[in-house]
């Protein structure tokens, strides 16, 4: 199918137009917005990285794709999922779309699955919410999506549960009930962090692996600049709520432009030299050390 | 499924010692109470002459080993003595006792796992009011003693309303819609109780399980929130559920003596209660006996259960 056959899809997959969410308190007392006016359109078909220290806002962003804030939260602006938007929308809109046209996946896979239930019926079912398919059927095509994520001896395994398979085997099941129906867009939030190195390398190309055969958009958000710098094509840097820098991997690690940016890369403990003390981030750019307002207002002086 | 296979043989062999350890136990409760038991029975004007001889015709003059082997042997072989007011072989009485006391206490975990398990689940995943209402019933339930609740009961059905038999008893066999008239007021008072513990229960696992990870990942899914609560989070809090429901039936086979006596039902509870009166120590022990098999036995069956419902625990993992 050459792209001329497809009737109007938008370019982009994702975008956000000035969005912002705030989160309501018991006390009534202001609090600054946990995302700010963030504007960013994601090309159909990239892994687009968010990196940021933890409270810059990045995990927000992402639940507000999925309408996954709890209820103390208001989202303003716009996200548009294929060009149709998701601010507002009611719970049934936004459940036809979750698991389905977006997927997300989460930290930690071993809590992210059923402890009760047999790891395959876990994927079998994301494809059963969205389509009429029979039991059957349904079991054949999500013992194949756990071949396609890797897991040998896949009909064997499919009735197992989940604490029979090690962590890395479960987040390939994680990804696998994630892209049961093909997403298009799959937001993946620090999909490898509770993950030891090598395993934490392979689950990051297979989520590389399975955008470029199936054509998924990736939102892949992440503290570790190691990730980020592994899969992403483009880079966004989010620090207070605020999207400061959007730049394509190469760029941001070759010439970071923001002077937060080049604080973050410098606090890499890898490139310091031995017997010194460890870069960190300095005292002017540290979230605990300024106030909500004196934060912001810094971040946006850096904007401009 | 092996693994399933040989945590219930586990589980069924462990219940071996824990009815050895319970004979033991129901076996010298009697013989520790101080005092001389056949004196206490015959009463201040029994001569010496008769205590030997009822002493002798109990086997009581034997060392305290040889009685148990001789008691625990006789059990083996169905045995469990006879009363000593009506001589009747304790296995009969027994066997016209246990049902009445099954019936009572099964039906009154029927319906209070019909009434807590719902309003739990509603109480977990509901507004505000039903939240309230919940927590009101909890707390009537809890503190209400079943015996004030059973008078109550009997005067409102039964002297406001006359619409059901005070107290008595017939058995199902011979009048059904009798017997279920009789069991109403018994049941209902057991009930309101264990279905208030039953409903906080759901509530509290339920609510635990709502909050975890995994829930999360099955709204990204797509899935509605009846699925999740139906499919996933029940499943989970089910282990918890079970197991409470498992001990309610023991603290219900307690709570039967109460109520028997109260309602006169022919239970297994009357039975100790008259026994206990009569100083008719082999009913009290065969009764005492009963209940406490039948308490281990419910006992495995929970643990079973819960083996079935989380594959965890029959894996041998701690949750």
């Amino acid at each position: 199918m050459s792209p001329d056959d497809r009737i109007e899809v938008p370019a982009d997959v994702l975008q956000f137009t000035d969005v912002s969410v705030t989160f309501a308190t018991d006390d009534a007392s202001p609090v600054g917005p946990a995302v700010d006016g963030v504007t960013l359109a994601l090309r159909r078909g990239e892994i687009f990285g968010i990196v940021g220290e933890s409270g810059s806002g990045k995990s927000t962003l992402a639940n507000a794709v999925m309408g996954l804030l709890p209820g103390t939260a208001t989202v303003t602006g716009s996200i548009l999922v294929n060009g149709r938007e998701v601010v507002g929308q009611d719970d049934a809109q936004l459940r036809s779309m979750r698991g389905d046209e977006v997927s997300m996946i989460f930290q930690d896979a071993s809590a992210s699955l059923d402890p009760t239930w047999p790891v395959g019926d876990q994927i079998a079912e994301t494809i059963r919410a969205h389509r009429l398919i029979d039991r059957r059927e349904a079991k054949a095509r999500a013992t194949a999506l756990m071949t396609e994520v890797g897991i040998p001896d896949a009909a064997d395994r499919y009735g197992d549960a989940p604490h029979r398979l090690s962590g890395g085997q479960r987040q390939r099941i994680v990804i696998a009930a994630a892209l049961a129906n093909d997403p298009q867009l799959l937001i993946a939030d620090e999909p490898t962090t509770a993950l030891d190195v090598t395993i934490q390398a392979q689950v990051l190309e297979l989520i590389d692996r399975l955008r470029t055969v199936h054509g998924t958009t990736v939102l892949l958000i992440s503290h570790d600049l190691g990730v980020i710098a592994q899969v992403c094509d483009r880079v966004g840097v989010m620090y207070g709520g605020v999207l400061l820098e959007v730049a394509t991997a190469r760029e941001l690690f070759r010439a970071p432009k923001h002077p937060y940016t080049r604080a973050l890369l410098a606090a890499n403990p890898a490139g310091a030299p031995r017997g010194t003390r460890l870069p960190v981030i300095p005292a002017a750019w540290s979230i605990e050390s300024l106030s909500e307002a004196e934060l912001l207002a810094q971040a946006k002086e850096a904007e401009r | 499924m092996t693994s399933r296979l040989a945590f219930v043989a586990r589980r069924v062999l462990l219940t071996i010692p824990v009815l050895f350890v319970m004979s033991i136990v129901v076996f010298l409760i009697i013989r520790l109470v101080p005092g001389d038991p056949v004196r206490t029975m015959l009463g201040f004007r029994a001569t010496d002459a008769n205590v030997a001889e009822v002493r002798h015709q109990l086997g009581l003059d034997q060392d305290i080993l040889t009685q148990y082997l001789n008691w625990a042997g006789a059990l083996f072989r169905g045995d469990l003595g006879s009363d000593i007011v009506s001589h009747a072989p304790l296995s009969e009485l027994l066997a016209q006792r246990l049902p009445v006391t099954f019936e009572l206490t099964g039906l009154a975990i029927v319906l209070a796992v019909a009434i807590g398990v719902p309003l739990g689940i509603r109480a977990a995943t509901g507004g505000r009011w039903v939240k309230r209402l919940t927590e009101g019933f909890v707390v009537f339930g809890i503190s209400i003693p079943d015996f004030w609740l059973g008078i109550m009961l009997v005067l409102l059905f039964t002297g406001t309303l006359a619409i059901l038999p005070p107290s008595g008893y017939v058995p199902f066999a011979d009048d059904p819609v009798n017997n279920l008239r009789y069991m109403i007021l018994p049941v209902l008072t057991l009930a309101v109780g264990e279905a208030a513990y039953i409903l906080r229960t759901t509530r509290s696992a339920l609510t635990g399980v709502l909050d975890r990870p995994f829930i999360t990942f099955l709204r990204a899914k797509g899935l509605s929130t009846r699925r999740i609560v139906s499919g996933h989070a029940l499943r989970n809090a089910a282990p918890a559920i079970v197991t409470v429901i498992g001990i309610q039936i023991g603290v219900l086979l307690g709570g039967a003596i109460i109520i028997e006596t109260l309602f006169a039902l022919p239970g297994v509870g009357r039975l100790v209660v008259t026994a206990i009166t009569q100083r008719n120590y082999p009913a009290v022990q065969a009764g005492v006996l009963a209940i406490a098999v039948t308490f281990i036995v419910v006992s495995l069956i929970t643990d079973i259960l819960v083996g079935a419902l989380d594959p965890r625990v029959s894996d041998g993992k701690s949750t």
